[in-house]
């Protein structure tokens, strides 16, 4: 059934169908451009405008008034000093790296899993992916609830005879982040594992089926049917996670606001407090470009070396 | 297939009868997977995974049902009775009818527009000219990568110009515009690999554009439509940062804003905070569990490149 679903997937068309025509269509069927007009104005005044006017106020001094004064790479080198937003830097990156890694990784192993022929597989797919419906701003709070000492984690620890692992999970700066990366795996993992789960049934059986032929065991099928043939999901799970935890603010912002000291503040989140909480929009203007910037070239890296894996079934 | 004689064609799978419910997908999916014998053990494996996993969630709903004194008392227990006082206060204090009756009517609004400007968008793109259509589809991808955060002052101050702010409406404009780089990538996916027969036959027929649109185009467009609806409308009643900046301390504000807030003022009343989240989560939980297959795919099969 979910083999039939997902061929229908729009996106597993394999043989694009050809307009009857072919080649050059006639004016009679090239459609007017004015059905473009409604789109481009929301997105022009929504995306395209305010990013290019944010782009141009994070080299001025603009703090709401009307004058805004022209002042280069100020804010910049003023960033570069500023001990939050180096420390915000590092921590966003840390945060993308580390949750790419881990959530694509158990994302694939829980696919695997539940793509076998399981009789709880629909079951537990379907509960695996229900976090990903709750409010990010929700998820937070529960696991702000989860970590508060004595709380719901440590009591697990200490009833399995654990509690020597019982930390401060949020209030200790080593460990909070990493605490707060833990809650966003559980709160995400359900994306990668739909994600590899559509990728596994798009790959013929046939292709199993010759390799069992060949005498190639369990583990050998992985290796050269399964694997190769999972790199667009791949590219996919990673390209998703990696652009949106390097956004990560909901849950940081509920969770810890950025402290103990600077230990989990993001860039989004010092953009947010500069620009928002104390009015310095030029400077957090600039926080947003370069989130902006590393966002693209991770994206640009990231793609170019995943869709080098990539192979067509 | 038939004739061929695999390895996994075991006595007990080949040449019987299909259970009832059972499809020829699900007999290949179990012919596929590794000897019958390993699964009872990745059942078993999988019930302590599960366990952990859906914990935090047991622990949202089983703390909106204890008193305050419990919780200080028990973290994890389930609660001692069904103690409900939580819930009618949490609805009364946070205005949380209020905020539902603004997020249903935002989230609407946005998609239904989102959907008609966007189709249309799809439309023209996918149906223009082929040389241009390239440069168009990349214009609203380049979207996908900036992220909300640079122009988020600049809107800001747009709202404030226009007097939008604290108003649906802000937020209307903010979703149908953020969602325009996935909503057209999907709708012109999709119609490339549809065949423009109908539109054309219509077209020689002497319907209009907006004739061949509203008629032939949109409803063959309807399961992408379908793709287009659950991945923008969770993503829209769910979102947090922009509601808060727009609507934050009006009676306009959406319900992860109202949660928010109410968190903010009973900071240490769990009782009362989870009963609030709870009441939240559960439209959005409810509309998943009877929707899951078209969720779960939409998800997995819609985003791709």
């Amino acid at each position: 059934m979910t083999v039939e679903l997902a061929r229908r997937g729009i996106g597993l068309r394999r043989s694009p169908v050809r307009g009857s025509t072919g080649g050059r269509r006639g004016r009679l069927h090239l459609v007017p451009q004015w059905f473009l007009i409604p789109a481009l104005i929301f997105y022009g005044v929504v995306v395209l405008y305010p990013s290019i006017s944010g782009a141009y106020y994070s080299f001025t001094d603009w703090k709401g008034g009307a004058a805004a004064s022209w002042t280069g790479l100020e804010n910049f080198q003023r960033l570069i000093e500023d001990e939050a937003a180096v420390a915000s830097l590092r921590n966003t990156l840390l945060i993308a790296i580390t949750l790419t890694l881990v959530q694509t990784f158990l994302g694939l192993l829980l696919a695997l899993a539940l793509n076998t022929a399981i009789r709880s597989r629909n079951l537990l797919r379907t509960l695996f992916f229900a976090p990903m419906m709750l409010p990010p701003i929700i998820t937070g709070l529960l696991w702000q609830y989860i970590y508060v000492p004595g709380g719901p984690l440590d009591t697990v620890l200490s009833t399995l005879g654990l509690s020597g692992l019982s930390q401060s999970w949020l209030g200790d700066s080593d460990i909070a982040l990493w605490s707060i990366i833990g809650s966003v795996i559980w709160h995400h993992v359900g994306m990668s594992m739909v994600i590899y789960l559509a990728g596994l049934q798009r790959i013929p059986e046939e292709l199993y089926e010759a390799a069992a032929l060949d005498g190639a065991g369990a583990v050998r099928r992985f290796w050269s049917v399964t694997r190769p043939l999972l790199g667009q999901a791949t590219t996919i799970a990673t390209a998703l996670t990696m652009t949106a935890s390097l956004k990560l603010f909901d849950q940081v912002f509920v969770m810890t606001g950025g402290g103990p000291g600077v230990s989990t503040q993001t860039l989004s989140l010092i953009m947010y407090k500069e620009a928002f909480v104390y009015g310095n929009y030029g400077y957090g203007s600039a926080i947003a470009l370069i989130l902006t910037m590393i966002v693209a070239f991770i994206v640009y890296l990231q793609m170019s070396v995943t869709r080098r894996g990539e192979v067509e079934a | 297939m038939s004739g061929t004689l695999s390895r996994h064609d075991t006595p007990a799978t080949r040449g019987r009868p299909r259970r009832p419910g059972r499809t020829a997908a699900d007999d290949r999916r179990a012919r596929r997977s590794r000897p019958r014998y390993g699964m009872p053990l990745l059942e078993f494996a999988m019930i302590p995974i599960t366990v952990a996993y859906l914990f935090p969630l047991y622990v949202m709903v089983a703390m909106s049902f204890k008193t305050t004194a419990e919780i200080g008392t028990s973290t994890v227990a389930p609660p001692e009775g069904l103690y409900t006082e939580n819930y009618a206060t949490a609805w009364t204090e946070a205005d949380l009818g209020r905020a539902m009756a603004n997020s249903v009517i935002i989230t609407v609004l946005s998609i239904s527009l989102a959907v008609l400007v966007g189709s249309m968008a799809g439309y023209a793109i996918a149906r223009g000219a082929r040389r241009t259509s390239g440069p168009k589809l990349m214009l609203f991808l380049l979207g996908l990568m900036i992220p909300g955060q640079l122009g988020m002052v600049p809107l800001y101050m747009l709202m404030r110009d226009l007097g939008l702010l604290q108003s649906h409406a802000s937020l209307i404009i903010f979703y149908v515009g953020s969602l325009m780089p996935l909503t057209v990538f999907l709708y012109v996916g999709f119609l490339k690999t549809q065949s423009s027969t109908y539109e054309e036959a219509a077209r020689i027929d002497g319907a209009s554009w907006w004739q061949t649109y509203a008629r032939v185009v949109f409803p063959l467009l309807r399961p992408v439509t379908g793709t287009v609806i659950i991945v923008n409308a969770i993503n829209t009643w769910n979102d947090f940062l922009t509601p808060l900046l727009y609507l934050a301390g009006t009676p306009n504000r959406t319900l992860p804003v109202a949660v928010f807030s109410f968190q903010g003022e009973f900071a240490s009343e769990w009782g009362l905070i989870f009963a609030g989240m709870v009441i939240a989560a559960l439209p959005i939980l409810v509309v998943y569990f009877f929707l899951q297959r078209h969720v779960i795919r939409g998800f997995g099969g819609g985003l791709k490149g």
